[in-house]
């Protein structure tokens, strides 16, 4: 009996995610966004929420339609402006939604850091930018770093490919991203797949999430 | 000889493939940049990285064959060469950040001449800044080439003894490509490798970069 759960609808996987959450939602672009879960937590009515993803939304679906919803205080992401952001534009020039921009791979880095137990770490990206002002430095062996901090999410709200019965995931293509990160960085870690197999079903060598970071599992 | 008209995008981009090694692992940034993958001669052996995680990035997907799982970096349907690798986030820009990135290729608002690079927000009041993996792959890659038109509409240079736009790197970008020069970014200054349909006075006469 794996301790992941598994659930066949959306919204009961997202029924105690609180006001004023931390929500990292994996996806570059439409690719890997676990719509199904995001549409779930909008009828579910959580607002007041933190958003972690690369993007603030495309179109008019998964992020897009939350922002759209009025549930994000605050977007954290490296790419907002895209020709299909016009949720997040408008809401950003009417000073309804705050952003924390932050350089792409250290979205990635803070979030791993935060799933791997680091404490803060100094990173290259954007020393003498405006996207490091205000933070400390370090020279170290002659190059001058960044101190990050993590990024952790209360809810991990992540799209893999397949699941097994044990609750380990595999991905597909390019629809990877940031959805083993996110599920390390999570205390809940939701997953919608496009399949779940029996024990057994995956190959143990070609697991990417192992089953430890996956709370609940949604077959869509 | 150079040639007497300036470079059209094309043979810009034809320019900067013909300056990445063979074997060459190579991120092209998204834009003008993504244009230098049609000008990669076949058996170089050069492998593209796109930074939403994967190696070995084939051409753009045809018609009716996208998958919307399989894009790149500019959120495109591309297709996977034989040997393709997918790797999620952290690594991607690990490998960026960890020096194992031969040649980046990317868009300037301006580059000064210490390569100071700016390429992700203009400072405008009212525009909504997006950075995306710029600054990773600035700071990361070994080589980082720039592609531009060398002056503005306005007429000003984007080649600048200092940049006046939010900066993405410090001191990082090694080879500009432009319209009308190719310039080299060296501890000793500015150096024109080639013209195109300038002369070096004319072009000497125009930029500030030049005259110190």
């Amino acid at each position: 009996m794996s301790r992941t759960r598994f659930f066949d609808e959306a919204g009961a996987a997202v029924a105690d995610v609180a006001d004023g959450s931390t929500v990292l939602v994996g996806g570059f672009g439409m690719a890997g966004m676990p719509v199904a879960l995001i549409d779930a937590l909008i009828d579910q009515g959580a607002t007041d929420l933190t958003v972690v993803s690369n993007n603030a939304g495309n179109g008019d679906t998964g992020v897009a339609a939350l922002l759209a919803e009025g549930r994000v205080r605050k977007m954290v992401c490296s790419f907002p402006r895209q020709h299909d952001s016009w949720v997040f534009d408008g809401l950003y020039r009417e000073g309804k939604v705050e952003l924390e921009l932050v350089p792409q791979g250290n979205l990635a880095e803070r979030m791993r850091a935060a799933g791997a137990g680091i404490g803060a770490f100094f990173c290259p990206t954007g020393v003498g930018t405006p996207l490091a002002e205000g933070k400390e430095t370090r020279e170290i062996d002659g190059r001058t770093y960044v101190l990050e901090h993590p990024i952790r999410g209360d809810v991990a709200l992540i799209g893999a490919h397949r699941a097994d019965r044990m609750g380990n995931l595999v991905y597909r293509k390019t629809a990877r991203n940031f959805g083993p990160v996110m599920a390390t960085a999570a205390t809940t870690v939701v997953a919608q797949v496009g399949e779940v197999v029996e024990v057994g079903g995956l190959d143990p060598e070609a697991v990417v999430t192992p089953s430890i970071y996956v709370d609940r599992v949604v077959t869509v | 000889m150079s040639p007497s008209r300036p470079l059209t995008k094309q043979k810009m981009a034809a320019l900067v493939a013909r300056d990445i090694p063979d074997g060459a692992f190579v991120n092209l940034g998204i834009g003008q940049p993504t244009s230098v993958a049609d000008h990669l001669a076949p058996g170089t052996g050069v492998v593209l990285h796109t930074e939403n995680g994967m190696l070995n990035m084939g051409p753009a997907a045809a018609v009716g064959e996208e998958d919307p799982d399989l894009t790149n970096a500019g959120k495109q349907p591309v297709t996977e060469l034989p040997g393709a690798s997918y790797f999620h986030h952290a690594d991607s820009f690990a490998m960026m950040r960890g020096g194992h990135l031969d040649v980046c290729v990317l868009g300037a608002f301006q580059v000064s001449a210490t390569g100071d690079l700016a390429n992700w927000h203009t400072g405008a009041p009212d525009a909504i800044p997006a950075v995306g993996g710029a600054m990773d792959l600035a700071i990361g890659a070994r080589s980082v080439f720039v592609m531009m038109t060398l002056f503005a509409k306005d007429g000003s240079p984007k080649l600048v003894p200092e940049c006046t736009y939010p900066l993405t790197g410090v001191g990082c970008v090694d080879v500009v490509y432009t319209d009308l020069a190719t310039f080299d970014l060296t501890p000793d200054g500015v150096v024109v490798r080639e013209t195109f349909g300038i002369t070096p006075a004319e072009l000497a006469g125009r930029l500030d970069v030049l005259r110190s």
